[in-house]
């Protein structure tokens, strides 16, 4: 400044030398962060701690600068519920120790960061199987705890939640870290599994794994020529399955609606199985890097991609639902990582969605309206010209204890749809209509999947009366408000600019 | 987390008035979020005020800054980013054309018209390519000038401003441009504003909301180098063509 003051030619702008420098956050952790189906992406400031220590240093980075910070584990939740946009972003997939295992009760104590894969590795040498996966192994324990994941076996099994003996959890208003169970601290054990990571960060969690007497299940496939058919054949497969998933082919129309497979599996008896200690082994459980036993799989999705249409998806769809009718599967066996993880037999087939991405639509309808309410929910989809190009279909039962209950005793329908610019406002007016039907019915959703819930509608399935005691609860262990994702932003605090509530077409006005 | 808009989320550097004001003003009139940085806070808040009347909730926010404070903006950047919730594009606009006489050299004006044509560029899509190449997307605006294809003898420090301008603006493309990052260079002709108002005998004079039409059609597709209008192009390569020995003896 001195410098330029007695310098003949002093201008009269401010210098750059008067300007003082404001603290800003490193740019090297600025990192896209996206929702699973990545039509939801944003940019945070990404940290990996592996302590609780580094876990306490980002809350207190977030408290200095007024930012907030968004838990995140495997990122495998379709929308916003693992993302806080030009916030901090808490990955946790460093913290992936397995802490201790017993291998003659079936009790493991993980880090949060250890995968679903991690999990099933470690047990099914010793005979035991995680009691509930999703469809792919890739979630991280700490997120499938705050989401309260589920199965196929849901109907027998419950939620993640109901196998899970504690977790510690890390409270961001002390940053001391807690003890809950059943027993201990009750109203957090039951808050924080399910309340998808605003309450507080797991440092661990216990749970018990599944005796299991074989590396192999009885797998079996069944036709259902429509809805009617879909859920007759399910529930009386459910009696006689340990597991049970139906698909749906979304362009059947008429009397075909709701055409479909079921794919149920149930688990070997003791010394059913001849060799278990052969079938046990994580080699015998790999999934096959070819397809069709030639094919690499790490290009499928590239050729995916031009049939990622509605032409192509009714022509595919339509194909296997005749070839399994024409060409019945038989009853064989196989493995359990196969038949749980469908969702990783083909790597990155998101991807063949296109730029934009995918969303999934998943509502959870009770038992006595669901046949009712799936068939309008199909045939609204296509009267919008909107139809998923994959429908999942299972059975559940309620999960009331938990305070952000997602399920009931009921059906759940999940409806993978393609964004794209074009569609992608008339997506989530019709999701908007699809959820009046849901609610109408007393159904719920489930946070893991959700792009397009709008905060009113929240309200009117969790019941006023759970979102404030979860609010109370969320006020005394984050007075901060410092735990936050993109999701609790869009539905707790009704921040503006990430939902769209378009206006309904009205009439309502369906085929029957 | 439905949209419409050109880009969902942009800021504007210059945004106070001429092509910057009008490229806001049609940002935010498809709906998306703008961030206007400007220096002149009166001009600033009433162009902010005029774009958020009448909504419920403000689309547009203003940051008043000097683009000689470099080291502001690193801080500012992040700040504009989460208050919009996100980065699509940044329009660089801030740009200054001191009037000179032919034989007047003053290196006060000429500083001047380095430290906001050409540093304070640097500055602020620095930032931009730094966070776009993590991010994996975005696009950059660079507003240059027909002025920096030519070293004319009326405005020596103003065509190397652009020059430069043009250069960096080049070689972010080559370096940011794999990650899927796109550099767009805007060269104006003579546009209707306060910089040139004054000024006469202005060949093809286009008026700011077109010359903004323009450049933001061009932003939108990805445009490496964009003429404003499209016909300089041809105008400019004759120019560029045209041997120095001949050029020194043209009124050009």
């Amino acid at each position: 400044m001195s410098l330029l003051a007695e310098s003949p030619h002093k201008i009269e702008l401010t210098g750059p030398e008067t300007c003082p420098q404001r603290p800003f956050l490193p740019r090297d952790h600025a990192e896209s962060v996206s929702g699973w189906g990545e039509s939801w992406r944003t940019v945070g400031y990404v940290y990996r701690p592996t302590t609780a220590d580094g876990i306490r240093d980002v809350l207190t980075l977030a408290r200095e600068k007024g930012l907030q910070v968004a838990p995140r584990g495997g990122g495998n939740s379709y929308g916003d519920a693992a993302t806080a946009r030009e916030h901090l972003v808490l990955d946790l997939t460093r913290m992936n120790r397995i802490l201790h295992w017993d291998p003659e009760t079936g009790v493991i104590r993980v880090e949060p960061g250890v995968t679903i894969r991690q999990m099933w590795q470690q047990g099914i040498g010793d005979g035991w199987w995680p009691p509930v996966v999703s469809g792919t192994m890739l979630p991280t324990l700490g997120g499938a705890a705050a989401m309260n994941i589920h199965g196929k076996n849901h109907f027998r099994a419950g939620v993640l939640g109901d196998h899970i003996l504690h977790f510690d959890l890390l409270l961001p208003a002390t940053g001391e870290v807690v003890r809950c169970s059943r027993q201990e601290n009750p109203d957090l054990f039951f808050a924080a599994l399910g309340g998808f990571g605003v309450l507080g960060v797991f440092t661990e969690i216990r749970l018990r794994l599944r005796k299991v007497h074989s590396g192999l299940l009885h797998a079996n496939q069944h036709v259902a020529g429509n809805l009617a058919e879909m859920f007759e054949r399910f529930e009386a497969l459910t009696a006689q399955s340990d597991y049970a998933v139906g698909w749906i082919d979304g362009f059947a129309k008429g009397e075909a609606l709701g055409r479909g497979l079921v794919q149920t599996g149930q688990h070997l008896a003791p010394g059913e199985d001849p060799r278990p200690a052969q079938t046990l082994r994580v080699a015998s459980q790999e999934l096959p890097d070819t397809l069709l036993g030639f094919f690499p799989k790490s290009v499928v999705w590239r050729l995916m991609k031009p049939w990622m249409n509605d032409f192509g998806m009714r022509t595919l769809n339509a194909l296997r639902y005749h070839k399994s009718r024409l060409i019945p599967a038989p009853a064989h066996t196989e493995t359990h990582a196969g038949f749980q993880f469908m969702l990783d037999y083909i790597p990155h087939w998101k991807r063949a969605y296109g730029a934009h991405g995918l969303i999934q639509y998943q509502c959870q309808v009770p038992d006595t309206a669901a046949r009712e309410v799936f068939r309008e929910i199909l045939a609204l989809c296509q009267h919008r010209g909107l139809i998923s190009y994959l429908i999942v279909f299972k059975r559940h039962r309620a999960d009331n204890e938990y305070l952000m209950s997602y399920s009931v005793d009921g059906w759940s329908l999940a409806l993978d749809f393609k964004v794209t610019t074009e569609n992608r406002e008339r997506l989530w007016s019709l999701a908007a209509e699809m959820d009046r039907i849901v609610l109408g019915s007393g159904g719920r959703f489930y946070f893991a999947k959700d792009s397009t819930l709008h905060p009113d509608r929240l309200q009117s399935f969790l019941g006023e009366e759970r979102v404030q005691r979860f609010l109370a609860l969320k006020r005394r262990v984050d007075p901060e408000n410092l735990l936050q994702t993109d999701l609790y932003r869009r539905l707790f605090t009704g921040a503006a600019d990430t939902t769209v509530e378009a206006p309904l077409p009205s009439p309502l006005e369906i085929p029957r | 987390m439905g949209h419409s808009s050109v880009f969902q989320y942009a800021a504007v550097v210059g945004a106070s008035s001429g092509m910057g004001a009008e490229i806001a003003r049609q940002l935010a009139a498809t709906g998306g979020r703008v961030a206007l940085v400007a220096r002149r806070e009166a001009e600033l808040s009433a162009l902010v005020g005029e774009i958020n009347a009448g909504r419920t909730e403000p689309i547009a926010f203003a940051y008043t800054h000097d683009v000689h404070c470099y080291a502001e903006v690193p801080a500012l950047f992040q700040n504009l980013c989460r208050d919009l919730g996100g980065l699509d594009a940044i329009f660089y606009a801030a740009g200054v054309m001191p009037r000179i006489t032919d034989s007047e050299y003053s290196f006060d004006k000429d500083r001047a018209m380095i430290e906001v044509n050409v540093l304070g560029a640097i500055a602020w899509l620095n930032e931009a390519a730094q966070r776009f190449q993590a991010a994996g997307k975005g696009t950059i605006i660079g507003i240059s000038s027909v002025a920096g294809d030519r070293g004319r003898r009326g405005q020596p420090v103003y065509c190397t401003s652009k020059a430069a301008l043009d250069t960096y603006l080049e070689a972010l493309r080559n370096r940011v441009g794999r990650s899927g990052v796109r550099v767009v260079t805007i060269k104006p002709g003579p546009v209707d504003t306060p910089m040139t108002k004054g000024l006469d005998k202005l060949p093809m004079l286009v008026s700011a909301p077109e010359a903004a039409r323009q450049i933001i059609a061009a932003a939108v597709k990805g445009k490496r180098v964009a003429y404003v209008p499209g016909k300089w192009r041809p105008i400019m390569a004759v120019i560029r063509s045209i041997p120095s020995p001949i050029f020194q003896k043209l009124n050009l």
